[in-house]
């Protein structure tokens, strides 16, 4: 069966899951304590989403069929499957949230074709890597101009919306880096000197990683956001790691960067709370702190455990104190007032757990499980060094974010204030995810048209 | 390059790892103690949702309710009011539960549910709590609580099915209106009344000398060992040395030799002491372990909540088994010697005789019925222990037979039915004259249906004046 008729069929089970999924929401509705906008009005038009969003796939999908006949069946379907299990998820937490994602989606995927017929050919991007390193590097401290939100500098405010440049950004150092180290690659592995048994790079191709040690520095300090940091940093030593093949200069990084964090961190109030949190989150002080306390980590660990192995069903999760008339609206979601603050972004997974337990999660990770594995597969399958770094890196950059947020979630690592792909609501997430995915697609349409060829 | 990729992946692979088992963690290993952790208000949320099950009573009538208002949010309340304060407790949000309502907790909630259909997991079916049934019976408890309360401050009955074992009456006098204990001045009222303590069962709760009634215990050693016979002699006078130290008989009076079923019937206790003393601790022991002492009880009922029997002579002034040598056997023979007993114990003792030596296991609650009516538990009787050869039972029941007959238990008669009982009166240390009055006792003697033990605290008089008027009215009632 060729490549696009497998991802037709693939498609079938996120069809399936977005009618279980709202069939199940509509069931349980009448629960009083559920929803954070406390409206139980079951419009009509909620249950078309689902519906809109089967035809936005299949019409993806046609534009695939058009556009990259070659491309990877699968990587569309686990996306679309992601996208359409968040989807149910926030139409669970509010409606009027989830009007919004779906709209989002459609910009989304309007971006996606875009993305397909503009950079057919990617290798154009490599042209203007400098540029797009500098715009990258803009778009995360432009944030840094508005006001920050639970300490970090991660978005900015037009209106009512809210962006977050740091999603975009990841795209645009990660295309950076694939160039730069394509270029490098031989004369940092080859040219250099080794010191203890560790080969260290010329200092005109070491310079620029090192900008870019100091770029993850300064925005640690500058955006105060550590997830950011970890993400940005670890896609750059995958990608030079796959670039290099030298563990040692993994080994100096991941150090370095300790070191970093440790020294800089340290002083910065909120990373300081967030780790606090992080080591004692049932602590009775830190969990009635108004700021920069425990409670949304503990409520969260809590939520997890009342899901137990099986989860408590669709829809049962219980977001929101009884009769409590100062806590009305998702606004208010601060300490005391919100059961689990934030659950449609952060916390989305506590809320996933809670409601489908370890099983639902389970399913969950192994979904971004095989997506990741069918990144690598294309950066394998890719023929030329660009691609396969930027393979490489797309799909670090998103292992990296799924393990930051899940990870901070379920106190593995501290919290930080990154989202959750294609499940978590947020404009900025699913359209930079959706571009992403886009990018992973032309890769492996060259990849496969490639190897189809050589054969 | 495609070595390093796949290594890279072997990493993802690493890390997707460590993410389930950090889910894991909180979803299955560290579950329990975050869903017990106090400050965890989720399952006091999801509580308030779910329709707490009703226990009933034998007639059907509600003994506890949850009623919905308009916010969804069901409380709590006692239709009976203070008459099943206990055994029935209360539960509420704020204060937790107690007595029934705890031990029967995960019933009330629905936890015992199994979650029939995935489908309804994942519709996540709203949690229904079960119904319980008892066999509590209204009118029996009420009567109960009203003819204690007119004789002295405080007391208790039970009335036990033999057969079954199944609880009929538990009355604890004074008791307290399971509605109000939620405002603060009550409870706090309630805690702090030393005297009454309106909060303890004492059906079950803080056992005290049995006095004259332990003697059913030591005649059923006596008889069930073959060392005695109904007409076995034994001296009667009063001033017989037991332990070094005379023993007298109620009045001083003498007796002189007399047979086992007379010393009964008379309450005769020199001639009980001396059978004491000639069985020796290690039957005593073995008969009391049988009728259930030492151990606390098998009730559907909190543990922590329930006392066992026991004998806490002074010195040491604990607890002691009954072989230990700071025990009297004589005196314990006779319900004193520091025997501290539960009306819930004695009245055991009374149901282990009457159902021809099988001691079943006492239970408050018969079935546990969901909202659809469909049993989900039904509680069989259960043999507790065999306490006697049915023979001596037999023998026993004529010997009880005779002391309502003819003996100290004649106020307990019902006229068409014949009554089996025995008194008790024991001094306690507030003076001479003040003793805690029992009675024990079975009807109809030769058909059982009903044990009961009742107690009143801290009154002038007799057992067979006090107490057994009490448990003819209740035996009476039961009857019916």
């Amino acid at each position: 069966m060729s490549a696009r008729n497998r991802e037709l069929f693939a498609l079938i089970p996120a069809a399936l899951l977005v009618s279980a999924g709202f069939a199940a929401v509509f069931l349980s509705r009448d629960d009083l304590l559920g929803g954070l906008s406390g409206n139980n009005q079951v419009s009509n038009l909620s249950l078309t989403y689902g519906a809109i969003f089967l035809g936005l796939c299949v019409a993806a999908h046609l534009v695939l069929r058009l556009t990259l006949p070659n491309a990877d069946p699968y990587l569309f379907p686990l996306a679309a499957l992601l996208a359409s299990f968040g989807l149910v998820e926030i139409y669970r937490i509010d409606d009027g949230l989830a009007r919004l994602q779906a709209q989002w989606f459609v910009i989304g995927l309007a971006l996606f074709t875009a993305t397909i017929v503009l950079l057919r050919d990617y290798r154009k991007l490599e042209r203007y890597r400098y540029l797009i390193a500098i715009g990258g590097i803009m778009l995360l401290l432009l944030p840094r101009a508005f006001s920050p939100v639970n300490g970090a500098y991660l978005s900015i405010q037009i209106g009512s919306l809210s962006v977050q440049p740091a999603e975009f950004a990841k795209i645009a150092i990660v295309v950076f880096l694939a160039s730069y180290l394509r270029d490098t690659r031989q004369l940092l592995v080859t040219a250099g000197r080794r010191v203890m048994g560790i080969t260290v790079p010329p200092l005109k191709h070491f310079g620029p990683m090192l900008v870019v040690w100091g770029s993850a520095m300064l925005l640690l300090f500058f955006i105060r956001d550590i997830g950011s940091s970890v993400m940005f940093f670890g896609a750059f030593l995958a990608m030079l790691y796959v670039a290099t093949d030298r563990l040692s200069f993994v080994v100096v990084g991941v150090v370095t960067f300790g070191l970093g964090a440790y020294l800089v961190a340290g002083h910065i109030g909120h990373i300081a709370d967030r780790i606090d949190a992080w080591q004692d989150p049932f602590n009775p002080e830190l969990l009635n702190r108004l700021q920069g306390g425990s409670y949304q980590l503990a409520q969260g660990l809590w939520a997890q455990a009342d899901g137990g192995v099986l989860g408590k069903g669709f829809g049962q999760a219980v977001l929101r104190l009884s009769g409590d008339p100062n806590c009305p609206t998702l606004a208010s979601s601060t300490v005391n007032c919100s059961l689990l603050p934030a659950p449609h972004t952060d916390f989305i997974y506590a809320v996933i757990v809670n409601e489908l337990g370890l099983v639902g999660a389970a399913g969950l990770l192994c979904v971004y499980l095989l997506l990741v594995q069918r990144g690598f597969k294309i950066a394998m399958l890719a023929r030329d060094s660009f691609s396969k770094l930027l393979a490489t890196g797309l799909t670090a950059v998103f292992t990296l974010q799924v393990f930051v947020i899940v990870g901070g979630v379920t106190k593995l690592i501290p919290l930080t204030g990154v989202t959750l792909p294609f499940v978590s609501y947020g404009g900025s997430s699913v359209l930079a995810n959706f571009v992403l995915l886009a990018l992973l697609l032309l890769v492996s349409d060259r990849a496969r048209r490639e190897a189809e060829l050589a054969t | 390059m495609n070595k390093p990729i796949a290594r890279l992946f072997l990493v993802a692979l690493v890390m997707f790892g460590a993410l389930l088992v950090s889910t894991s963690w909180w979803t299955v290993l560290r579950a329990d103690d975050l869903n017990h952790d106090t400050a965890n208000r989720r399952e006091i949320i999801r509580a308030q949702k779910v329709r707490r099950g009703t226990i009933y009573a034998a007639d059907g009538s509600a003994i506890a309710r949850s009623t919905r208002d308009d916010e969804g949010v069901y409380h709590r309340t006692y239709p009976q009011g203070r008459r099943f304060g206990h055994p029935i407790g209360y539960s509420y949000v704020s204060l937790g539960q107690t007595e029934l309502e705890r031990e029967r907790d995960d019933d009330l909630t629905g936890l015992t549910n199994a979650i029939t259909t995935t489908f309804d997991q994942l519709i996540g079916k709203a949690r229904e709590g079960d119904d319980v049934r008892t066999a509590l019976d209204p009118k029996a408890q009420q009567l109960a609580l009203d003819e204690i309360a007119r004789v002295g401050q405080s007391g208790a009955a039970v009335a036990l099915d033999p057969r079954t074992g199944a609880v009929k009456v538990m009355a604890s006098a004074p008791t307290y209106d399971p509605n109000t204990i939620t405002d603060k001045k009550v409870r706090n009222a309630a805690l702090q009344d030393d005297k009454n303590t309106p909060l303890v069962n004492r059906a079950v709760q803080f056992g005290a000398a049995p006095g004259s009634t332990f003697k059913v215990v030591t005649s059923t050693a006596a008889i069930d060992t073959g060392l005695f016979s109904p007409q076995s002699t034994i001296n009667g006078d009063s001033g017989v040395k037991i332990s070094a130290v005379p023993l007298a008989n109620d009045f001083n009076q003498d007796f002189g030799p007399i047979d086992l079923r007379t010393a009964l019937v008379k309450s005769v206790n020199t001639a009980f002491a001396q059978v004491g003393e000639k069985l020796g601790k290690r039957t005593m022991k073995r008969y009391m372990e049988r009728f259930g002492f030492d151990r606390k009880p098998q009730l559907d009922y909190p543990k922590d909540s329930m006392s066992a029997s026991v004998v806490a002579p002074n010195p040491p002034g604990h607890a002691v088994s009954p072989t230990s040598r700071f025990v009297d056997v004589g005196r314990m023979a006779i319900g004193q010697g520091g025997l501290q007993a539960t009306p819930l114990q004695m009245a055991q003792v009374a149901a282990a005789v009457a159902n021809g030596g099988k001691l079943m296991k006492p239970h408050i609650t018969t079935r546990v019925v969901d909202r659809d009516g469909r049993t989900v538990d039904t509680l069989e009787p259960q043999v507790q222990s065999e306490v006697m050869k049915p023979s001596t039972a037999a023998a026993v029941t004529d010997m009880m037979v005779g002391v309502v007959q003819s003996g100290t238990g004649t106020k307990a008669q019902i006229p068409g039915i014949q009554v089996a009982g025995k008194t008790g009166t024991a001094e306690t240390e507030f003076g001479a004259k003040i003793n805690d009055v029992w009675f024990i006792g079975f009807a109809p003697a030769d058909n059982p249906r009903i044990a009961v033990a009742v107690t009143v605290k801290g009154v002038v008089g007799f057992g067979g004046d006090l107490a057994a008027p009490i448990a003819r009215d209740l035996m009476d009632e039961l009857l019916k």
